[in-house]
Protein backbone atom coordinates (compact mmCIF):
# COMPACT_ATOMS: atom_id res chain seq x y z
CA UNK A 1 0.00 0.00 0.00
CA UNK A 2 1.11 3.23 -1.08
CA UNK A 3 2.61 5.53 2.28
CA UNK A 4 -0.05 8.52 3.25
CA UNK A 5 2.32 9.91 5.26
CA UNK A 6 6.07 10.34 5.02
CA UNK A 7 8.17 11.61 7.94
CA UNK A 8 12.08 12.47 7.22
CA UNK A 9 14.75 13.02 9.77
CA UNK A 10 12.41 15.15 11.45
CA UNK A 11 14.04 17.53 14.35
CA UNK A 12 12.55 19.91 16.90
CA UNK A 13 14.77 21.39 19.58
CA UNK A 14 12.83 23.36 21.76
CA UNK A 15 13.70 26.85 22.20
CA UNK A 16 15.01 25.70 26.05
CA UNK A 17 17.48 23.49 23.74
CA UNK A 18 15.51 20.59 24.72
CA UNK A 19 15.34 18.06 22.06
CA UNK A 20 12.41 16.27 22.05
CA UNK A 21 12.24 14.89 18.60
CA UNK A 22 16.32 13.86 17.33
CA UNK A 23 15.89 12.80 13.77
CA UNK A 24 11.95 10.72 13.31
CA UNK A 25 11.67 8.89 10.37
CA UNK A 26 8.43 6.92 9.46
CA UNK A 27 6.45 6.00 6.67
CA UNK A 28 2.70 5.21 7.56
CA UNK A 29 0.14 3.59 4.73
CA UNK A 30 -3.16 4.45 4.11
CA UNK A 31 -6.14 2.73 6.26
CA UNK A 32 -3.76 1.17 8.80
CA UNK A 33 -4.09 1.88 12.39
CA UNK A 34 -0.36 3.09 13.99
CA UNK A 35 -0.22 2.83 17.97
CA UNK A 36 3.03 4.97 18.61
CA UNK A 37 4.03 3.47 22.30
CA UNK A 38 6.19 5.72 24.70
CA UNK A 39 6.33 6.78 28.42
CA UNK A 40 5.29 10.32 29.14
CA UNK A 41 7.45 12.45 27.58
CA UNK A 42 9.04 10.54 24.77
CA UNK A 43 8.33 12.64 22.25
CA UNK A 44 4.87 11.55 21.24
CA UNK A 45 2.66 14.54 20.92
CA UNK A 46 5.59 16.58 19.46
CA UNK A 47 5.76 14.65 16.93
CA UNK A 48 1.77 14.83 15.98
CA UNK A 49 2.48 18.59 17.38
CA UNK A 50 4.96 18.65 13.84
CA UNK A 51 2.89 17.16 11.63
CA UNK A 52 -0.25 18.90 12.02
CA UNK A 53 1.21 22.69 12.75
CA UNK A 54 0.68 23.10 15.59
CA UNK A 55 4.71 23.38 16.55
CA UNK A 56 7.30 24.22 14.04
CA UNK A 57 10.20 21.93 12.96
CA UNK A 58 13.47 22.65 13.28
CA UNK A 59 14.90 20.40 10.99
CA UNK A 60 13.20 17.58 8.35
CA UNK A 61 10.22 16.74 6.17
CA UNK A 62 6.28 15.97 6.55
CA UNK A 63 4.90 14.95 3.73
CA UNK A 64 0.72 14.55 3.90
CA UNK A 65 -0.52 12.59 0.93
CA UNK A 66 2.12 14.12 -1.28
CA UNK A 67 1.79 17.49 0.31
CA UNK A 68 4.56 19.09 2.21
CA UNK A 69 3.52 19.87 5.62
CA UNK A 70 4.89 23.50 5.56
CA UNK A 71 5.50 24.45 1.88
CA UNK A 72 1.93 23.11 0.69
CA UNK A 73 0.20 23.87 4.56
CA UNK A 74 -3.31 24.19 3.14
CA UNK A 75 -3.84 21.17 1.75
CA UNK A 76 -1.65 18.96 3.89
CA UNK A 77 -3.45 19.68 6.54
CA UNK A 78 -6.90 19.22 4.45
CA UNK A 79 -6.25 15.93 5.21
CA UNK A 80 -5.26 15.81 8.75
CA UNK A 81 -7.54 15.44 11.91
CA UNK A 82 -6.60 15.93 15.01
CA UNK A 83 -7.91 14.99 19.00
CA UNK A 84 -5.73 16.22 21.04
CA UNK A 85 -4.54 15.24 24.33
CA UNK A 86 -6.34 17.43 26.86
CA UNK A 87 -9.77 18.08 26.66
CA UNK A 88 -9.81 21.62 25.26
CA UNK A 89 -13.13 22.47 24.03
CA UNK A 90 -15.30 26.41 24.67
CA UNK A 91 -17.45 25.08 27.84
CA UNK A 92 -20.49 27.63 26.38
CA UNK A 93 -20.84 26.35 23.28
CA UNK A 94 -23.34 23.72 22.29
CA UNK A 95 -22.42 19.73 21.05
CA UNK A 96 -23.77 20.40 17.48
CA UNK A 97 -22.44 24.34 17.13
CA UNK A 98 -18.95 23.65 17.87
CA UNK A 99 -18.43 20.68 15.55
CA UNK A 100 -20.13 22.50 12.59
CA UNK A 101 -16.76 25.13 13.51
CA UNK A 102 -14.73 22.68 13.34
CA UNK A 103 -16.10 21.79 9.74
CA UNK A 104 -15.91 25.57 8.66
CA UNK A 105 -12.69 26.09 9.90
CA UNK A 106 -11.56 23.73 7.23
CA UNK A 107 -13.12 25.65 4.83
CA UNK A 108 -15.75 22.77 3.85
CA UNK A 109 -19.02 24.07 3.31
CA UNK A 110 -21.77 23.33 5.61
CA UNK A 111 -22.84 19.37 5.67
CA UNK A 112 -25.37 18.98 8.26
CA UNK A 113 -26.25 15.35 7.52
CA UNK A 114 -22.36 14.54 7.96
CA UNK A 115 -22.27 16.29 10.83
CA UNK A 116 -25.52 14.25 11.74
CA UNK A 117 -24.20 11.05 10.55
CA UNK A 118 -20.49 11.64 13.08
CA UNK A 119 -22.59 12.47 15.90
CA UNK A 120 -24.99 9.56 15.91
CA UNK A 121 -22.14 7.13 15.17
CA UNK A 122 -20.01 8.59 18.53
CA UNK A 123 -23.20 8.31 20.46
CA UNK A 124 -24.13 12.17 20.57
CA UNK A 125 -26.89 13.03 18.58
CA UNK A 126 -29.35 13.70 21.79
CA UNK A 127 -26.96 15.98 22.95
CA UNK A 128 -26.21 18.40 20.37
CA UNK A 129 -28.00 20.79 21.66
CA UNK A 130 -26.14 20.50 25.46
CA UNK A 131 -23.75 22.59 26.18
CA UNK A 132 -19.94 20.72 26.70
CA UNK A 133 -20.10 22.04 30.35
CA UNK A 134 -22.98 19.60 30.74
CA UNK A 135 -21.03 16.67 29.43
CA UNK A 136 -19.54 14.37 30.94
CA UNK A 137 -15.77 13.41 30.46
CA UNK A 138 -16.55 10.62 28.06
CA UNK A 139 -18.66 12.78 26.07
CA UNK A 140 -16.04 15.37 25.75
CA UNK A 141 -13.90 12.87 24.61
CA UNK A 142 -16.41 12.32 21.84
CA UNK A 143 -17.05 15.68 21.00
CA UNK A 144 -13.22 16.14 20.12
CA UNK A 145 -13.31 13.38 17.89
CA UNK A 146 -16.01 14.47 16.48
CA UNK A 147 -14.99 17.88 15.47
CA UNK A 148 -11.71 16.01 14.56
CA UNK A 149 -13.94 14.20 11.85
CA UNK A 150 -16.24 17.17 10.89
CA UNK A 151 -14.11 17.88 7.63
CA UNK A 152 -14.00 14.58 6.72
CA UNK A 153 -10.00 14.12 6.98
CA UNK A 154 -8.08 11.05 5.40
CA UNK A 155 -5.66 10.78 8.54
CA UNK A 156 -6.65 10.90 12.30
CA UNK A 157 -4.01 11.80 15.00
CA UNK A 158 -5.56 10.52 18.37
CA UNK A 159 -3.28 11.69 21.20
CA UNK A 160 -3.60 9.67 24.03
CA UNK A 161 -6.90 8.96 23.53
CA UNK A 162 -7.70 7.17 26.62
CA UNK A 163 -5.55 8.75 29.19
CA UNK A 164 -7.76 8.93 32.48
CA UNK A 165 -10.74 7.08 31.07
CA UNK A 166 -12.50 4.20 32.32
CA UNK A 167 -12.21 0.67 31.20
CA UNK A 168 -15.55 0.85 29.60
CA UNK A 169 -15.04 3.84 27.88
CA UNK A 170 -11.66 2.87 26.71
CA UNK A 171 -13.78 -0.21 25.03
CA UNK A 172 -16.08 2.27 23.85
CA UNK A 173 -13.63 3.99 22.20
CA UNK A 174 -11.96 1.08 20.57
CA UNK A 175 -14.80 0.41 18.78
CA UNK A 176 -14.44 3.35 17.44
CA UNK A 177 -11.43 3.63 16.21
CA UNK A 178 -12.06 0.06 14.75
CA UNK A 179 -15.41 1.07 13.30
CA UNK A 180 -13.36 4.52 11.66
CA UNK A 181 -10.44 2.22 10.25
CA UNK A 182 -13.70 0.30 8.37
CA UNK A 183 -14.63 3.70 6.80
CA UNK A 184 -11.08 3.82 5.07
CA UNK A 185 -8.86 6.62 7.74
CA UNK A 186 -5.81 6.40 8.33
CA UNK A 187 -5.46 6.18 12.81
CA UNK A 188 -2.16 7.06 14.55
CA UNK A 189 -2.76 6.67 18.17
CA UNK A 190 -0.41 7.43 20.96
CA UNK A 191 -0.59 5.89 23.85
CA UNK A 192 1.17 4.69 26.96
CA UNK A 193 -1.25 1.55 27.52
CA UNK A 194 0.15 -1.41 26.08
CA UNK A 195 -2.94 -3.10 26.16
CA UNK A 196 -4.35 -0.65 23.68
CA UNK A 197 -2.02 -0.76 21.32
CA UNK A 198 -2.05 -4.55 21.24
CA UNK A 199 -5.70 -4.57 21.12
CA UNK A 200 -6.50 -2.42 17.87
CA UNK A 201 -2.87 -1.36 15.98
CA UNK A 202 -1.81 -3.02 12.99
CA UNK A 203 1.57 -1.79 13.69
CA UNK A 204 3.54 -0.78 16.86
CA UNK A 205 5.61 2.22 16.88
CA UNK A 206 8.11 2.61 20.17
CA UNK A 207 9.33 6.14 20.87
CA UNK A 208 11.44 6.94 23.32
CA UNK A 209 13.83 9.99 24.47
CA UNK A 210 12.94 11.48 21.00
CA UNK A 211 13.98 8.76 19.03
CA UNK A 212 11.84 5.59 17.34
CA UNK A 213 13.34 2.37 18.16
CA UNK A 214 11.06 0.75 16.01
CA UNK A 215 8.11 0.12 14.08
CA UNK A 216 6.71 -3.11 13.11
CA UNK A 217 3.59 -4.96 12.43
CA UNK A 218 2.62 -6.01 15.52
CA UNK A 219 2.07 -9.34 15.06
CA UNK A 220 5.64 -9.69 14.10
CA UNK A 221 7.08 -7.61 16.97
CA UNK A 222 5.08 -10.32 19.40
CA UNK A 223 6.75 -13.07 17.52
CA UNK A 224 10.26 -11.79 16.98
CA UNK A 225 10.78 -10.89 20.74
CA UNK A 226 8.16 -12.62 22.14
CA UNK A 227 9.28 -15.06 24.79
CA UNK A 228 7.29 -17.78 25.92
CA UNK A 229 7.63 -19.57 29.80
CA UNK A 230 6.65 -22.62 31.34
CA UNK A 231 5.85 -22.40 34.95
CA UNK A 232 6.73 -26.11 36.59
CA UNK A 233 4.56 -26.54 39.73
CA UNK A 234 6.05 -29.04 42.10
CA UNK A 235 4.66 -31.23 44.71
CA UNK A 236 7.08 -30.20 47.14
CA UNK A 237 8.94 -27.34 46.86
CA UNK A 238 13.09 -26.85 46.00
CA UNK A 239 15.11 -24.54 47.80
CA UNK A 240 17.83 -24.57 45.67
CA UNK A 241 18.02 -25.34 41.71
CA UNK A 242 18.56 -29.35 41.77
CA UNK A 243 22.38 -29.89 39.96
CA UNK A 244 20.70 -31.92 37.37
CA UNK A 245 19.08 -29.08 36.07
CA UNK A 246 21.59 -26.29 36.62
CA UNK A 247 22.56 -26.64 32.53
CA UNK A 248 18.41 -25.55 32.11
CA UNK A 249 17.87 -21.15 32.31
CA UNK A 250 15.44 -21.82 35.08
CA UNK A 251 14.14 -19.68 37.88
CA UNK A 252 12.50 -20.68 41.48
CA UNK A 253 9.30 -19.25 41.91
CA UNK A 254 6.62 -19.04 44.53
CA UNK A 255 8.89 -19.66 47.26
CA UNK A 256 10.27 -22.38 45.43
CA UNK A 257 6.96 -24.16 44.45
CA UNK A 258 7.63 -23.74 40.76
CA UNK A 259 10.31 -23.87 38.33
CA UNK A 260 10.06 -21.10 35.94
CA UNK A 261 11.74 -21.71 32.33
CA UNK A 262 12.44 -19.55 29.98
CA UNK A 263 12.38 -19.80 25.63
CA UNK A 264 12.10 -19.38 22.66
CA UNK A 265 8.81 -20.04 20.87
CA UNK A 266 10.20 -19.84 17.66
CA UNK A 267 13.33 -21.91 18.17
CA UNK A 268 13.61 -25.52 16.56
CA UNK A 269 14.70 -26.91 19.63
CA UNK A 270 12.83 -25.32 22.62
CA UNK A 271 14.54 -27.59 25.25
CA UNK A 272 11.14 -28.75 27.01
CA UNK A 273 10.98 -31.96 26.16
CA UNK A 274 15.00 -32.67 27.72
CA UNK A 275 13.87 -30.38 30.74
CA UNK A 276 10.63 -32.27 31.37
CA UNK A 277 12.60 -35.68 31.21
CA UNK A 278 15.85 -34.37 34.22
CA UNK A 279 12.78 -32.54 36.20
CA UNK A 280 11.99 -36.29 36.24
CA UNK A 281 15.47 -37.78 37.01
CA UNK A 282 15.96 -35.35 39.30
CA UNK A 283 13.37 -37.24 41.43
CA UNK A 284 11.00 -34.08 41.43
CA UNK A 285 6.77 -34.62 41.06
CA UNK A 286 4.85 -32.20 38.89
CA UNK A 287 1.81 -31.23 40.35
CA UNK A 288 1.23 -28.82 36.82
CA UNK A 289 2.51 -27.14 33.90
CA UNK A 290 1.53 -23.94 32.27
CA UNK A 291 3.05 -21.79 29.63
CA UNK A 292 2.60 -18.01 29.25
CA UNK A 293 3.73 -15.94 26.12
CA UNK A 294 5.09 -12.32 26.85
CA UNK A 295 2.78 -9.59 26.45
CA UNK A 296 3.59 -6.41 24.41
CA UNK A 297 3.99 -4.77 27.75
CA UNK A 298 7.18 -7.42 28.60
CA UNK A 299 8.25 -6.14 25.00
CA UNK A 300 8.00 -2.29 25.40
CA UNK A 301 9.61 -2.24 28.84
CA UNK A 302 12.64 -4.75 27.56
CA UNK A 303 12.63 -1.69 24.56
CA UNK A 304 12.58 1.16 26.52
CA UNK A 305 15.12 -0.10 29.25
CA UNK A 306 17.13 -1.71 26.69
CA UNK A 307 16.96 1.79 24.40
CA UNK A 308 20.18 2.21 22.10
CA UNK A 309 21.10 -1.32 22.30
CA UNK A 310 18.09 -2.51 20.90
CA UNK A 311 17.46 0.24 17.95
CA UNK A 312 20.83 -0.79 17.19
CA UNK A 313 20.00 -4.57 16.69
CA UNK A 314 16.86 -3.36 15.04
CA UNK A 315 19.22 -1.56 12.59
CA UNK A 316 20.87 -4.24 11.91
CA UNK A 317 18.11 -6.53 10.64
CA UNK A 318 17.01 -3.98 8.95
CA UNK A 319 20.28 -4.04 7.07
CA UNK B 1 -8.12 33.36 0.93
CA UNK B 2 -10.64 30.80 2.75
CA UNK B 3 -13.41 32.84 3.29
CA UNK B 4 -15.61 29.87 4.64
CA UNK B 5 -13.03 29.53 7.37
CA UNK B 6 -13.02 33.57 7.94
CA UNK B 7 -16.86 33.66 8.40
CA UNK B 8 -16.58 30.38 10.78
CA UNK B 9 -14.69 32.59 12.97
CA UNK B 10 -16.27 35.51 12.63
CA UNK B 11 -20.14 33.89 13.71
CA UNK B 12 -18.56 31.92 16.38
CA UNK B 13 -17.12 35.70 17.84
CA UNK B 14 -20.15 37.60 17.00
CA UNK B 15 -22.59 34.53 18.49
CA UNK B 16 -20.09 35.12 22.38
CA UNK B 17 -21.66 38.76 21.82
CA UNK B 18 -25.02 37.83 21.27
CA UNK B 19 -24.65 35.46 24.35
CA UNK B 20 -24.44 38.24 26.27
CA UNK B 21 -25.95 40.82 24.24
CA UNK B 22 -27.83 42.31 27.25
CA UNK B 23 -24.82 43.34 28.72
CA UNK B 24 -22.79 44.57 25.41
CA UNK B 25 -26.02 46.94 25.20
CA UNK B 26 -27.04 48.03 28.28
CA UNK B 27 -23.68 48.66 29.99
CA UNK B 28 -22.29 51.29 27.08
CA UNK B 29 -26.00 53.09 27.28
CA UNK B 30 -25.40 53.35 31.25
CA UNK B 31 -22.49 53.95 31.18
CA UNK B 32 -22.91 56.68 28.25
CA UNK B 33 -26.24 58.25 30.47
CA UNK B 34 -24.05 58.82 33.43
CA UNK B 35 -21.47 60.97 31.57
CA UNK B 36 -23.92 63.08 30.12
CA UNK B 37 -25.79 63.11 33.67
CA UNK B 38 -22.38 64.33 35.26
CA UNK B 39 -20.38 66.01 32.72
CA UNK B 40 -23.55 67.15 30.67
CA UNK B 41 -25.77 68.29 33.42
CA UNK B 42 -24.31 68.62 36.61
CA UNK B 43 -20.40 69.72 36.00
CA UNK B 44 -21.50 70.82 31.96
CA UNK B 45 -23.76 73.51 32.86
CA UNK B 46 -21.15 75.62 34.73
CA UNK B 47 -18.60 75.46 31.66
CA UNK B 48 -18.38 77.76 28.75
CA UNK B 49 -18.69 76.56 25.36
CA UNK B 50 -15.63 74.89 23.69
CA UNK B 51 -14.76 76.42 20.11
CA UNK B 52 -18.20 77.51 19.68
CA UNK B 53 -19.76 74.16 20.80
CA UNK B 54 -21.72 73.60 23.96
CA UNK B 55 -20.09 71.59 26.20
CA UNK B 56 -22.25 68.70 26.22
CA UNK B 57 -21.99 67.99 23.01
CA UNK B 58 -18.30 68.35 22.56
CA UNK B 59 -17.28 65.10 24.76
CA UNK B 60 -19.47 63.26 22.60
CA UNK B 61 -16.70 62.23 20.33
CA UNK B 62 -14.26 61.80 22.98
CA UNK B 63 -16.96 59.69 24.57
CA UNK B 64 -17.64 57.30 22.07
CA UNK B 65 -13.83 57.58 21.12
CA UNK B 66 -13.05 56.06 24.90
CA UNK B 67 -15.46 53.36 24.39
CA UNK B 68 -14.65 52.28 21.29
CA UNK B 69 -10.88 51.86 22.28
CA UNK B 70 -11.43 50.11 25.28
CA UNK B 71 -14.08 47.83 23.99
CA UNK B 72 -11.98 46.96 20.60
CA UNK B 73 -9.09 46.42 22.91
CA UNK B 74 -10.83 44.21 25.18
CA UNK B 75 -12.96 42.26 22.39
CA UNK B 76 -10.02 41.04 20.70
CA UNK B 77 -7.57 40.60 23.19
CA UNK B 78 -10.35 38.37 24.86
CA UNK B 79 -11.40 36.70 21.34
CA UNK B 80 -7.79 35.36 20.93
CA UNK B 81 -7.03 34.78 24.24
CA UNK B 82 -9.69 32.43 25.60
CA UNK B 83 -8.50 29.78 22.74
CA UNK B 84 -4.99 30.23 24.44
CA UNK B 85 -6.43 29.69 27.75
CA UNK B 86 -8.48 26.66 27.12
CA UNK B 87 -6.57 25.33 25.04
CA UNK B 88 -8.56 24.70 21.75
CA UNK B 89 -6.42 27.21 19.83
CA UNK B 90 -4.84 23.79 18.54
CA UNK B 91 -7.53 23.47 16.69
CA UNK B 92 -6.79 27.03 14.67
CA UNK B 93 -3.13 26.39 14.71
CA UNK B 94 -3.70 23.10 12.95
CA UNK B 95 -6.65 24.63 10.33
CA UNK B 96 -5.59 25.07 6.40
CA UNK B 97 -5.90 28.78 7.13
CA UNK B 98 -3.17 31.71 6.89
CA UNK B 99 -2.58 34.92 9.57
CA UNK B 100 -4.96 36.94 7.47
CA UNK B 101 -7.65 34.59 7.81
CA UNK B 102 -7.60 34.28 11.64
CA UNK B 103 -6.84 38.01 12.11
CA UNK B 104 -9.32 38.49 9.61
CA UNK B 105 -12.12 36.50 11.42
CA UNK B 106 -11.14 37.69 15.32
CA UNK B 107 -10.25 41.09 14.67
CA UNK B 108 -13.34 41.72 12.13
CA UNK B 109 -16.05 39.92 14.99
CA UNK B 110 -14.02 42.56 17.21
CA UNK B 111 -14.23 45.59 15.35
CA UNK B 112 -17.93 44.75 14.34
CA UNK B 113 -19.08 44.68 18.07
CA UNK B 114 -17.17 48.10 19.31
CA UNK B 115 -18.87 49.84 16.08
CA UNK B 116 -22.02 48.80 17.44
CA UNK B 117 -20.90 50.11 20.99
CA UNK B 118 -19.78 53.07 18.93
CA UNK B 119 -23.51 53.36 17.36
CA UNK B 120 -25.39 52.82 20.54
CA UNK B 121 -23.49 55.56 22.46
CA UNK B 122 -23.52 57.85 19.49
CA UNK B 123 -27.96 57.43 19.48
CA UNK B 124 -27.90 57.58 23.32
CA UNK B 125 -25.87 60.80 23.56
CA UNK B 126 -28.04 62.28 20.38
CA UNK B 127 -31.15 61.93 23.43
CA UNK B 128 -29.40 64.54 25.16
CA UNK B 129 -27.62 67.06 23.29
CA UNK B 130 -28.09 68.20 19.68
CA UNK B 131 -25.72 66.29 17.82
CA UNK B 132 -24.98 67.50 14.22
CA UNK B 133 -22.42 65.82 11.99
CA UNK B 134 -20.79 68.13 9.36
CA UNK B 135 -18.68 65.20 7.71
CA UNK B 136 -20.77 61.96 8.06
CA UNK B 137 -18.22 60.41 5.54
CA UNK B 138 -15.27 61.35 7.65
CA UNK B 139 -16.96 60.32 11.02
CA UNK B 140 -17.55 56.54 9.41
CA UNK B 141 -13.76 56.37 8.13
CA UNK B 142 -12.52 57.35 11.57
CA UNK B 143 -14.93 55.15 13.52
CA UNK B 144 -14.53 52.13 11.56
CA UNK B 145 -10.64 52.86 11.18
CA UNK B 146 -10.57 53.18 15.11
CA UNK B 147 -13.24 49.92 15.95
CA UNK B 148 -10.18 47.96 13.40
CA UNK B 149 -6.91 49.18 14.38
CA UNK B 150 -7.44 49.08 18.32
CA UNK B 151 -8.90 45.68 17.28
CA UNK B 152 -5.70 44.74 15.95
CA UNK B 153 -3.59 46.09 18.83
CA UNK B 154 -6.24 44.08 21.02
CA UNK B 155 -5.43 40.96 19.15
CA UNK B 156 -1.52 41.10 20.30
CA UNK B 157 -2.65 42.24 23.58
CA UNK B 158 -3.70 38.63 23.50
CA UNK B 159 -1.47 37.06 22.24
CA UNK B 160 1.61 38.64 24.61
CA UNK B 161 -0.91 37.82 27.73
CA UNK B 162 0.04 34.93 29.66
CA UNK B 163 -2.57 35.21 32.03
CA UNK B 164 -5.47 37.38 32.89
CA UNK B 165 -3.52 39.81 35.06
CA UNK B 166 -1.57 41.13 31.78
CA UNK B 167 -4.86 41.35 29.58
CA UNK B 168 -6.04 43.67 31.61
CA UNK B 169 -2.21 45.52 32.25
CA UNK B 170 -1.80 47.19 28.91
CA UNK B 171 -5.58 48.78 28.76
CA UNK B 172 -5.51 49.75 32.33
CA UNK B 173 -2.45 51.10 32.56
CA UNK B 174 -1.40 52.80 29.11
CA UNK B 175 -4.61 52.76 27.03
CA UNK B 176 -7.13 54.68 29.58
CA UNK B 177 -4.43 57.21 30.31
CA UNK B 178 -3.53 58.06 27.30
CA UNK B 179 -7.58 58.21 26.31
CA UNK B 180 -8.33 60.39 29.11
CA UNK B 181 -5.00 62.75 28.80
CA UNK B 182 -6.02 62.66 24.18
CA UNK B 183 -8.62 65.64 24.90
CA UNK B 184 -11.88 63.26 25.42
CA UNK B 185 -13.18 65.56 27.47
CA UNK B 186 -11.23 69.17 26.94
CA UNK B 187 -9.46 70.96 23.41
CA UNK B 188 -5.95 70.62 23.81
CA UNK B 189 -5.92 74.31 23.28
CA UNK B 190 -7.12 74.67 27.01
CA UNK B 191 -3.86 73.10 28.15
CA UNK B 192 -0.87 75.25 29.05
CA UNK B 193 1.54 75.60 26.11
CA UNK B 194 3.94 72.78 27.42
CA UNK B 195 1.18 70.45 27.61
CA UNK B 196 -0.17 71.06 24.23
CA UNK B 197 3.58 69.81 22.53
CA UNK B 198 3.53 66.99 25.38
CA UNK B 199 0.11 66.02 24.19
CA UNK B 200 0.77 65.75 20.69
CA UNK B 201 2.74 62.20 21.48
CA UNK B 202 -0.26 60.99 22.50
CA UNK B 203 -1.51 59.12 19.44
CA UNK B 204 -5.21 59.28 20.98
CA UNK B 205 -4.84 63.16 20.41
CA UNK B 206 -4.90 62.86 16.68
CA UNK B 207 -8.12 60.21 17.03
CA UNK B 208 -10.43 62.80 19.33
CA UNK B 209 -9.11 65.62 17.48
CA UNK B 210 -10.02 63.51 14.10
CA UNK B 211 -13.23 62.68 14.69
CA UNK B 212 -14.42 65.64 16.59
CA UNK B 213 -13.66 67.36 13.30
CA UNK B 214 -15.87 65.39 11.45
CA UNK B 215 -19.16 66.19 14.39
CA UNK B 216 -17.71 69.93 14.62
CA UNK B 217 -15.51 71.54 12.13
CA UNK B 218 -13.15 71.97 14.55
CA UNK B 219 -9.84 70.16 15.43
CA UNK B 220 -6.91 70.30 17.67
CA UNK B 221 -4.38 69.28 15.22
CA UNK B 222 -4.82 68.51 11.06
CA UNK B 223 -7.55 66.18 9.56
CA UNK B 224 -5.12 64.72 7.62
CA UNK B 225 -2.61 64.48 10.26
CA UNK B 226 -5.37 62.56 12.39
CA UNK B 227 -5.90 60.00 9.33
CA UNK B 228 -2.31 59.21 8.32
CA UNK B 229 -1.51 58.53 12.26
CA UNK B 230 -4.59 55.93 12.69
CA UNK B 231 -3.64 54.89 8.65
CA UNK B 232 0.14 54.61 10.32
CA UNK B 233 -0.67 52.83 13.55
CA UNK B 234 -3.31 50.06 11.92
CA UNK B 235 -0.06 49.08 9.44
CA UNK B 236 2.15 48.84 12.66
CA UNK B 237 -0.37 46.57 13.92
CA UNK B 238 -0.81 44.32 11.04
CA UNK B 239 2.79 44.71 10.50
CA UNK B 240 3.69 43.41 14.13
CA UNK B 241 0.24 40.56 13.89
CA UNK B 242 2.35 39.20 10.58
CA UNK B 243 5.73 38.89 12.35
CA UNK B 244 3.80 36.65 15.17
CA UNK B 245 2.59 34.41 12.94
CA UNK B 246 5.63 34.35 10.89
CA UNK B 247 7.89 33.68 14.15
CA UNK B 248 4.94 32.09 16.23
CA UNK B 249 5.68 34.23 19.10
CA UNK B 250 3.51 32.98 21.55
CA UNK B 251 1.36 30.80 19.98
CA UNK B 252 3.60 28.08 18.00
CA UNK B 253 6.85 26.30 19.67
Amino acid sequence: MAAILTIRDLRKTYDGGFQALKGVSLDIEEGEILALLGPNGAGKTTLISTICGITTATSGSVSVGGFDNVGQFRQARALIGLVPQEITLEPFTKVLDTVTFSRGLFGKPAKPALVEDILRKLSLWDKRDSRIMDLSGGMKRRVLIAKALAHEPRILFLDEPTAGVDVELRKDMWEIVRELKADGVTIILTTHYIEEAEAIADRVGVITGGELLLVEEKEQLMARMGQKQLEVQLTAPVEAIPEALSQHNLQIVHGGGALLYTYDARAERTGITTLLNDVAQAGLVLADVQTRESSLEDIFVGLVSGGQAVKDATAGDAA
Amino acid sequence: MNWTAVATIYKAEMARFWRTFLQSFISPVLSTSLYFVVFGSAIGSRIQEVDGVEYGAFIVPGLVMLSVITQSISNASFGIYFPKFIGNIYEILSAPINFLEVVAGFVGAAATKSLFIGTVILCTASLFVDLTVQHPLAMVAFLVLTCLSFSLMGFIIGIWAGNFEQLQLVPLLVVTPLVFLGGSFYSISMLPPVWQTITLFNPVVYLVSGFRWAFFGQADVPVLLSLCAIGGFTLACVGVIWWIFKTGWRIRA
